[in-house]
C-alpha cells in the first residue's frame, strides 16, 4: 500500500532531520568547550544524509550514514591566563561557526515541518480511502 | 451493467493506485531535499495511466507497458514498477553545489496537486457506488 509508504518515507526524514537538529544543538552547546572527552578541543559535527530505498523501487527514504567532524581549523583565542593556553598564550577553541549552525538549525526545522505536513496529508488521504462506499 | 461497473471501477482503481505511487515518489523527493546528489523524480501520469491500462498513448511511440501473460503461472516482477518507462528525472531549475535537484516549491505544489487528484478519484468512486445503490434501491 503506497500511501503507508509515504508515512514511512516521511518518518525516515523526520528521524534524519532530528539527528541533524541534535548535532546542531550539540555544536551550539559546545561552541566554547575547550576540552572534549578525549582531551582535545571540541570539533563541530555534521551529519551525512543518503537516500535509502524503503519499500519497492519507487520509495526512497533518507538516513544518516555517518556523523563527520568538521575539518575547519580550530579558532585560536588569546587568553594567557587560561590553563589550556600554549606557550604564546593562545587557546585552541572549537571550530564551531555559530552563524552556520543557526542556519543549519533553521533549515533542519523547516525540513522537519515539511515532512510532518506530508504525513498529515497522507493520513487524510488514507482516511478518505477507508471511507469509500460509506455514506 | 456488471461489466460497466467493473470497467469504471477498474479505471478509478488503477488511477488511484498510480496516484498513490506518485504521492510516494513526491514524498521521497521532499524527504531527500537535503540529501547530496539526490535527483528528484516524477511520473508522467498520463503516459503511465495509459500504459498500465494497456492502451497506447496516441502521442507517444511506446507500446502499452502491460506484459502479455500467456500462461497462468506468469507473474509480474515486483522489483520493476509497471510504469517504469514513464518515470523521469525532474529538470533542474536552480542548481545547487551538492548536486541535489529537489526544488521544494515545485515538489510541494506537485504533492498538493496530486493529493487533490487522489481525493477526486475517491469522490468519483463514491459517486459511482452511490449511483449504483440508488439504482438498486429504485429511488
Amino acid at each position: 500500500m503506497s500511501m503507508f509508504n509515504v508515512m514511512t518515507i516521511a518518518g525516515t526524514a523526520l528521524s534524519a532531520q532530528s539527528v541533524r537538529l541534535n548535532t546542531t544543538a550539540s555544536n551550539m552547546a559546545n561552541a566554547d568547550s575547550v576540552v572534549d572527552s578525549d582531551g582535545q578541543p571540541y570539533r563541530a559535527k555534521q551529519v551525512v544524509f543518503a537516500a535509502t530505498p524503503v519499500a519497492g523501487p519507487g520509495a526512497q527514504g533518507v538516513r544518516v550514514t555517518e556523523i563527520v567532524e568538521s575539518a575547519a581549523p580550530l579558532r585560536l583565542a588569546y587568553d594567557p591566563a587560561n590553563p589550556a593556553a600554549d606557550d604564546q598564550g593562545y587557546v585552541a577553541m572549537p571550530n564551531v561557526d555559530v552563524v552556520e549552525e543557526m542556519v543549519n538549525m533553521i533549515s533542519a526545522s523547516r525540513s522537519y515541518q515539511n515532512n510532518t505536513e506530508i504525513m498529515n496529508t497522507a493520513k487524510t488521504l488514507l482516511q478518505r480511502t477507508l471511507a469509500i462506499g460509506q455514506q | 451493467m456488471k461489466a460497466l461497473l467493473d470497467d469504471s471501477l477498474k479505471f478509478y482503481q488503477t488511477a488511484l493506485n498510480l496516484q498513490a505511487q506518485r504521492q510516494e515518489m513526491l514524498a521521497s523527493n521532499i524527504a531527500n531535499a537535503d540529501t547530496p546528489n539526490y535527483k528528484a523524480r516524477d511520473i508522467d501520469f498520463k503516459g503511465a495511466l495509459q500504459g498500465v491500462l494497456g492502451r497506447t498513448d496516441p502521442g507517444s511511440q511506446r507500446a502499452p507497458l502491460a506484459l502479455a501473460q500467456t500462461a497462468r503461472g506468469h507473474l509480474g516482477n515486483p522489483d520493476v514498477l509497471p510504469f517504469a518507462a514513464h518515470i523521469g528525472f525532474r529538470r533542474e531549475l536552480q542548481s545547487s553545489v551538492d548536486g541535489n535537484t529537489v526544488n521544494m516549491d515545485v515538489e510541494r505544489a506537485a504533492f498538493a496537486e496530486n493529493s487533490i487528484h487522489y481525493e477526486a478519484s475517491v469522490t468519483f468512486i463514491n459517486g459511482l457506488l452511490q449511483g449504483m445503490q440508488r439504482a438498486i434501491a429504485g429511488q
